[in-house]
């Protein structure tokens, strides 16, 4: 364990940023991007300076810790401000500075146009900052100080042009289904605090051995929400395809790159918590298993470019999760599939975002077709992060979800066998609707509208791009490559040994490809053989309309938990209208009930008082008379 | 001669002055009902001294007349003052607390 | 009267008879105070149940109380109470009618009930012990064990009760002060006023009340020459007062005979 002064400027530069943009008003409009921009890319040589210094250390001394400030100190609890940079934290420093980086110069000219660009920047700095805070706080507490910043973040981006009453409705949506996962990890927070008395990682991973699984349990469980809360994960996913309402760089670095992926972090942290906590993993798993289909499911209905893209990253990280639920054999594999699904579907969104730039912000599919010949770097781009998400060798997505796969497989039993059926499926469905996307938008013929003029890109936005497309292909084979990512990241979990294995690693490639493969070629039989109608067809199965409905998602959200809550509201209105305000009132009448009746006797008159002094003093008397 | 007789004197005194107090409506009537009864109080204190043999309730009969006096004097003075202005000396016209 | 709870053990027969005597007085007075109408006739009756408690007192072997029961009852209390008749209105009298609904039947069985209590309770009431009689307390004159019990015993007591007098002399000159409000008239305004008013009428002075012959008080208008009655005769308080007479029965030419005093 190593200190350092420098993780501070990680998070500080950015922050420094933001600050900056913020209060500097419209006085920084016209330098505000390139000062975000640069705040954004300091982070990143940070990070690579950080890296360059861990890869000179020992695996033992590479995590560097920096205390910053004594922040609550009650009685035998105390948790100080401070940050923790290890193995696991640099890959997504790394991911995050390098990734945000390229967006905001991406960004640069998408906003070029929009008049509040510097606000733009300011919330993209303050993301980078909450986020980079997330990965690196050493505590639960910390860690949680950055997920709600992340969760601020997101909220004020999703809603950035809030003109819009959908898009405000959008970011209201994502927030309040965050805040349920945040409930989770504050009672995860507070359960560790109760039952092992510390919230750092390093305090409970020691405590982890003699803690009793049924609190580990808790715990587990309780992270567990938080993931699916953030991570737009079942049952709270339903607020990521609405988040699209954001600006695509948005969408992009936070709902694709980033933010999105802070369960995964959170799970993979955590793992000391749910190996010792079986049922807490075993969910995990089952959520992450759900979420795939489910996610896959909403991706082949969807005409939106970006909602079909949206679902896209809610099944893939469902694979990410999955395999933070198989355990230490998984964590790496995550990781791994997290890093590359950071590359290839950030620039799928680029490319989305470069073709909505060309065709007046269009995101209908169903009104794409033919924009290879007219945007070449975005099919190419495209085309690349498109081979990478199917898993075909050599590109980044063979490396990571085969990997994933082939866990499941060795999970082990039953569960084994089903985990391995269901990320299969899972990769056929994704083949057929990403192959969906790359026919309706990039080939056949043109259905655009009358007022399109279809266009390449400014440079600025297909730079950023290239470089992703270039991360696409070869990130998965330069991680893999003598188990790097897999050994880099061994120090962190414990291991257990070997495991059997069902199927050859071989196998499972083969397995994999050949369901890719039957999910390209039904979406050619389908889309590429036949006219695709520029308006979507109505008369489609039952199965298609609750898919478009992504899966009746808000309808379910709605019918179990928001109108029995609008009923309970309304009686608890009731309730305190007729019960206690009753109460209230009626103490209130009775006052002025007796008060009125006893009004009578405060006539005014000396004399009445004094005849009522009398009879007391007679009945006084009297009392006197019977007593002795 | 039994004492006893004077206290019996003195519960009929006190009892007139109550009902004084009560009954009639002038202040300075019902004033003198109220040293009425502060005279029958000091003439039961006389009789328990002698009853005793103690000076003591001589004693405070002493100080219930000097305290009698006081009364005696603030009283008339906040009736000459209520009837400066109100141009009356019944106790009823005196009941502004009611409004 | 051995029976009887409290007895004194000398029976002094001059004290029974006087006590027989001025007993059905004190009550009778008592009573009196409460049913005449006229304030002035209370406080007349009232003095005589003061005096009448004062020879209790005597009887009793007080004679300090008893001589300060008349010089400070029947002198000086009973003095103010009259005086301030005399400002308030000597002649005013109160109507006996009840005006509050029930008050009366209320406090005559309210009284009843309370003094036949207090008598029964008195009539019940036991000493245990026979009674002492001031005989050996007042060995050295009554005054003097008085004034040994007061500048010993009660001598915090007497302070505070010189205090409350002090007090009570300052408050009711507090409450006595009447504020001016408005400035008063210099010689020069007045006589400004006589001579330079609206008429000199009144340049010689008012006149003064009550030259009638039968009727010389300062209630009674003097007549004019015309045979009128002079309104402004009468001082300006007693009209204010309402005891001013009607004039009617003096004017000339309506002389009745049988008229007699109006009050």
């Amino acid at each position: 364990m190593t200190t350092s002064n420098s993780l501070v400027y990680l998070i500080a530069l950015p922050l420094l940023g933001a600050t900056i943009l913020l209060l500097a008003g419209r006085r920084a409009d016209k330098w505000g991007h390139i000062l975000g921009t640069l705040m954004s890319a300091s982070s990143f040589g940070v990070g690579l300076y950080q890296l360059s210094q861990m890869l000179g250390r020992s695996n033992e001394a590479r995590p560097v810790t920096q205390k910053l400030f004594e922040w609550i100190s009650v009685g035998t609890f105390n948790v100080d401000a401070g940050l923790l940079l290890d193995q696991l934290s640099i890959c997504f420093v790394l991911l995050i500075t390098g990734v945000g980086t390229l967006i905001h110069i991406y960004s640069i000219s998408y906003m070029s146009h929009d008049h509040d660009r510097r606000r733009f920047f300011a919330y993209l700095n303050l993301f980078i900052a909450a986020m980079l805070l997330l990965v690196l706080g050493n505590s639960y507490l910390n860690l949680y100080v950055g997920w709600e910043g992340v969760g601020l973040a997101s909220y004020l981006l999703i809603g950035f042009w809030n003109q819009k009453p959908a898009y405000a409705t959008a970011s209201k949506k994502a927030f309040v289904m965050n805040r349920i996962g945040d409930m989770g990890l504050s009672f995860a927070i507070m359960i560790a605090f109760a039952t092992i008395g510390t919230v750092s990682f390093e305090g409970i991973k020691e405590h982890a051995h003699h803690t009793s699984t049924g609190a580990l349990t808790a715990i587990g469980i309780m992270l567990l929400v938080a993931a699916t809360g953030k991570s737009a994960q079942f049952p709270l996913q339903a607020w990521l395809g609405d988040a699209m309402a954001g600006p695509t760089p948005v969408s992009a670095l936070i709902h694709a790159a980033t933010m999105v992926i802070a369960g995964v972090y959170l799970i993979t942290r955590s793992n000391f918590i749910f190996d010792a906590a079986p049922t807490a993993q075993l969910l995990v798993v089952i959520v992450g298993a759900i979420t795939l289909l489910f996610g896959a499911l909403i991706g082949t209905a969807k005409d939106d470019i970006k909602k079909a893209l949206a679902a896209s990253t809610m099944s893939q990280i469902g694979y990410m999760i999955l395999g933070a639920g198989l355990g230490p054999v998984g964590y790496a594999f995550a990781i791994m599939h997290l890093l590359t699904h950071g590359f290839f579907k950030a620039g799928m969104f680029l490319g989305a975002g470069s073709v909505m730039h060309g065709m007046n912000d269009e995101v209908n599919m169903r009104k794409y077709g033919a924009l290879r010949k007219f945007m070449p770097i975005t099919f190419v781009t495209f085309g690349l992060g498109y081979l990478a998400i199917l898993g075909v060798p050599p590109f980044a997505g063979f490396y990571s979800k085969d990997m994933i796969i082939e866990t499941a497989f060795n999970s082990g039993g039953t569960k084994g066998i089903i985990l391995g059926v269901v990320t299969l499926l899972g990769a056929g469905i994704t083949a057929f609707y990403m192959t969906r996307v790359m026919i309706l938008t990039f080939t056949g013929k043109s259905r655009w509208d009358a007022e399109a003029h279809p266009h390449e890109s400014p440079i600025l936005m297909w730079l950023p791009m290239a470089i992703l497309a270039v991360g696409s292909v070869s990130s998965g084979f330069l991680l893999s490559r003598g188990d790097a990512l897999v050994n880099w990241l061994a120090p962190l979990f414990e291991q257990h040994g070997e495991h059997e294995e069902l199927l050859a690693p071989i196998v499972v490639s083969g397995l994999a490809l050949a369901m890719v493969a039957i999910g390209v070629v039904v979406a050619f039989l389908k889309y590429s053989r036949q006219e695709v109608a520029a308006v979507a067809p109505e008369n489609v199965s039952v199965f298609t309309k609750i898919a478009r409905q992504d899966l009746m998602q808000d309808s379910f959200n709605e019918a179990v938990f928001m109108r029995p809550g609008q009923l309970l509201t309304s009686a608890l209105v009731k309730t305190d209208e007729h019960v206690i305000d009753g109460a209230v009132r009626g103490v209130a009448q009775l006052a002025l009930g007796s008060g009125s009746v006893l009004r009578g006797v405060q006539s005014g008159f000396v004399r009445s008082y004094a005849a009522l002094i009398l009879i007391g003093a007679a009945l006084l008397i009297a009392a006197i008379w019977v007593v002795i | 001669m039994d004492a006893a007789n004077y206290l019996y004197l003195s519960a009929l005194l006190f009892t007139i002055g109550a009902v004084g107090v009560v009954v009639r409506r002038n202040a300075i009537v019902v004033f003198m009902c109220i040293e009425l009864m502060l005279n029958a109080a000091n003439l039961a204190f006389v009789t328990f001294s002698r009853i005793n043999g103690d000076l003591n309730g001589q004693v405070v009969a002493f100080f219930t007349m000097v305290v009698a006096a006081c009364e005696v004097v603030v009283g008339l003075a906040i009736i000459v003052t209520i009837y400066r202005s109100r141009r009356s000396a019944s106790v009823d016209d005196a009941s502004l607390l009611k409004r | 009267m051995v029976d009887l709870a409290i007895s004194v053990g000398t029976t002094q027969n001059p004290e029974a008879i006087l006590f027989w005597v001025l007993a059905p007085l004190t009550v009778a007075a008592a009573l009196g105070m409460l049913l005449v109408k006229k304030a002035v006739h209370s406080a007349i009756l009232m003095a005589s149940v003061m005096i009448n408690l004062a020879i209790f007192y005597i009887a009793q072997n007080a004679l300090f109380l008893g001589i300060v029961q008349i010089v400070v009852y029947t002198g000086a209390v009973m003095m103010l109470f009259l005086f301030i008749l005399m400002l308030v209105g000597v002649d005013s009298s109160d109507s006996l009618t009840e005006t509050i609904t029930g008050l009366r039947p209320i406090a005559i069985v309210a009284s009843v009930g309370f003094g036949g209590l207090l008598i029964s309770l008195i009539g019940r009431a036991t000493l245990g012990r026979s009674a002492v009689g001031l005989s050996e307390a007042n060995m050295n004159g009554n005054v003097k064990g008085l004034a040994s019990l007061l500048f010993s015993t009660y001598v915090w007591p007497f302070e505070v009760v010189s205090a409350l007098l002090i007090t009570a002399a300052l408050g009711a000159m507090v409450l006595a002060h009447h504020q001016r409000i408005q400035t008063r008239p210099t010689q020069r305004e007045m006589s400004t006023a006589r001579f330079r008013g609206e008429s000199l009428a009144n340049a010689a002075g008012l006149p003064g009340p009550g030259v009638y012959a039968r009727h010389n008080a300062v209630d009674v208008p003097a007549l004019l020459p015309d045979g009128t009655p002079a309104a402004n005769s009468i001082n300006a308080t007693l009209k204010a007062r309402g005891d001013m007479l009607t004039s009617g029965s003096f004017e000339l030419g309506k002389v009745d005979t049988s008229a007699e005093e109006e009050k």
